[in-house]
């Protein structure tokens, strides 16, 4: 029997495939597809104080092995999440985590104020890099400063564990994930989506109602794993991969590069099963790799 | 689940119907109007699924067909599949049209958008309702499953050029002056939301199915979202793809 199990700081997880927020809806989306329960975690859509009705169409463009959307973090509102979708998903056997995101400090604060009483809710992941959004989001993720201060705002504000989610559109992402780590980080995950355009030629107009959008799937997945290869040998801290993770072998590849969990997104939307097959792969690898834990493949490319 | 392409026959350049088996044997229960997510395992640039309404569940024979224009990479793929290969769907997604309703109906469709109506006209006709069809296109050659159509209604034709039934748009066509209490219409999104100004200014009740674009077809990218009245934006996807246009801010 191989053992899948990981750990991010305290949150010990089944196995280290999570769902990336934003592509797994509340995961009741998919209870038709997948027994949800088989997850190492389950990342709900990005959760903001107030209600928000996102961009206008059009909010997606697929391009050469990827997507651009642009929904701009649509929304209920941590207050509907919590009387309306937790009390469904509190009780399955995976860790649920909350990804938070805002236009101010006091914003993100006030959300993890709200989550922190709730047990069930295994952690947050803290957005400061959504690139969809007028004020907040990414603006926080740029700056070590900006990052430090949402960091240390909601540190003293939640009590679990708390990963920082990065954003890959900076000139050095092991500056910012150093200062998360400095500010009371638990883990980073990385990379969020990438800045991306894309123009209609034969209209002359942008395929997104924001112009700009966040770009996902396999084509961003080479830029990711250096990015994760990197933060994980310049912080202590668990570093979560993600970027365009469409199966098994990719999980593998963020691990090896010094990931200890990933995230699976914009592959669910392909394959709405692909969590639990990337799961089952991932057995298959280590029974014939003759490996006895998952954990023995973190950073442990051979150079 | 998975099916096995039975034919894929040719319309024109443009458009080809393809008809598909359930490789378990077994039809999903669908409603007139939802649609199914393809995936296109043989394109080079394409990784999303391609959703696709279900045009017609051929209960004797047990295929799905499928009415496919080439708009891209993606779908010029899927009209390159041969008898015999594997796809998969996810399917049936979405909420599909009425069919509770008393008068007189008129489906309306454009171009490939056609394509739930005769699943739709077929389901009315079994009902026992009298369906009329009035199919747009720009020209005879857009003219898509004319004789199936006829097999479930009375069918009236409106061409851009005049090739075929009357010149003109949908909208422009005699059989609206007729006494008309419901439409279900698909098409191109400027004849919907020609088919929806008449259908107000005639107090007509009037679905129309969306297409807009989307990644995942389950409700979780967020991406094909439409803004209602009553509750601004909703994913087409889940809600949809038909809405009343009553629904719709147009």
């Amino acid at each position: 029997m191989v053992d899948l199990s990981v750990e991010i700081g305290k949150l010990k997880l089944k196995n280290p495939i999570m769902t990336a927020s934003g592509t797994f809806g509340y995961g009741e989306e998919f209870a038709d597809f997948i027994d949800l329960n088989r997850l190492g975690g389950i990342i709900v859509k990005g959760t903001t104080l107030h209600h928000r009705e996102g961009n206008p169409y059009p909010r997606m463009a697929e391009t050469p092995s990827g997507m651009l959307n642009a929904v701009g973090l649509q929304n209920k509102g941590v207050d509907y999440f919590i009387e309306h979708i937790y009390p469904h998903i509190k009780d399955l056997d995976t860790r649920v985590i909350v990804n938070v995101s805002g236009s101010s400090i006091d914003d993100y604060v006030a959300v993890c104020e709200k989550l922190n009483p709730l047990e069930k809710i295994a952690a947050v992941e803290i957005n400061i890099s959504c690139p969809n959004v007028k004020q907040g989001g990414m603006g926080f993720g740029t700056t070590c400063s900006g990052a430090e201060s949402v960091t240390s705002a909601v540190r003293k504000a939640y009590d679990g564990t708390m990963i920082v989610k990065l954003t890959p559109n900076v000139t050095d992402v092991t500056e910012i994930a150093r200062a998360v780590e400095a500010a009371g980080a638990d883990a980073v995950s990385l990379t969020n989506t990438f800045l991306g355009m894309a123009i209609d030629v034969e209209k002359r107009r942008p395929m997104l109602s924001t112009i700009t959008g966040g770009l996902s799937g396999p084509c961003i997945r080479p830029i990711a794993v250096r990015m994760v290869w990197q933060v994980a040998n310049a912080v202590k801290v668990p570093v979560v991969g993600l970027g365009g993770i469409m199966n098994g072998r990719d999980a593998i590849e963020f691990m090896l590069a010094g990931a200890t969990a990933v995230e699976i997104g914009t592959a669910n939307f392909v394959d709405p099963q692909v969590t639990v097959k990337a799961i089952d792969w991932i057995e298959d690898y280590l029974r014939r790799h003759n490996i006895s834990s998952v954990r023995e493949l973190i950073g442990a490319m051979e150079v | 689940m998975d099916f096995i392409v039975s034919e894929n026959l040719s319309i024109s350049p443009l458009y080809g119907l393809l008809k598909l088996t359930p490789s378990t044997g077994v039809m999903p229960d669908t409603r007139p109007g939802q649609f199914v997510q393809v995936e296109v395992a043989n394109s080079k640039t394409t990784f999303l699924r391609r959703p696709i309404s279900i045009c017609y569940v051929d209960e004797e024979k047990g295929q799905l067909w499928l009415l496919v224009r080439r708009a891209g990479e993606g779908t010029a793929a899927l009209l390159e599949t041969k008898a015999g290969e594997k796809v998969n769907l996810v399917m049936p997604l979405g909420n599909g049209f009425s069919t509770s309703f008393d008068g007189e109906m008129l489906l309306i469709g454009g171009g490939v958008g056609v394509a739930p109506l005769l699943q739709l006209g077929k389901v009315l006709n079994k009902m026992g309702k009298k369906v009329r069809f009035l199919l747009g296109a720009r020209s005879k050659s857009d003219l898509l499953l004319l004789d199936e159509f006829r097999r479930w209604g009375e069918v009236y034709v409106s061409t851009e050029d005049g090739s075929e039934g009357e010149r003109g748009f949908v909208t422009q066509h005699s059989i609206l002056g007729e006494k008309v209490d419901h439409i279900a219409c698909c098409g191109p999104l400027p004849m919907m939301k020609a088919v929806a100004k008449i259908a107000q200014e005639k107090g007509i009740d009037c679905e129309v199915s969306l297409e807009n674009m989307m990644a995942c077809g389950l409700g979780a990218c967020l991406c094909c979202v439409e803004d209602t009245a009553d509750s601004g934006h909703v994913c087409v996807c889940k809600e949809g793809p038909v809405f009343n246009i009553s629904r719709l801010k147009w």
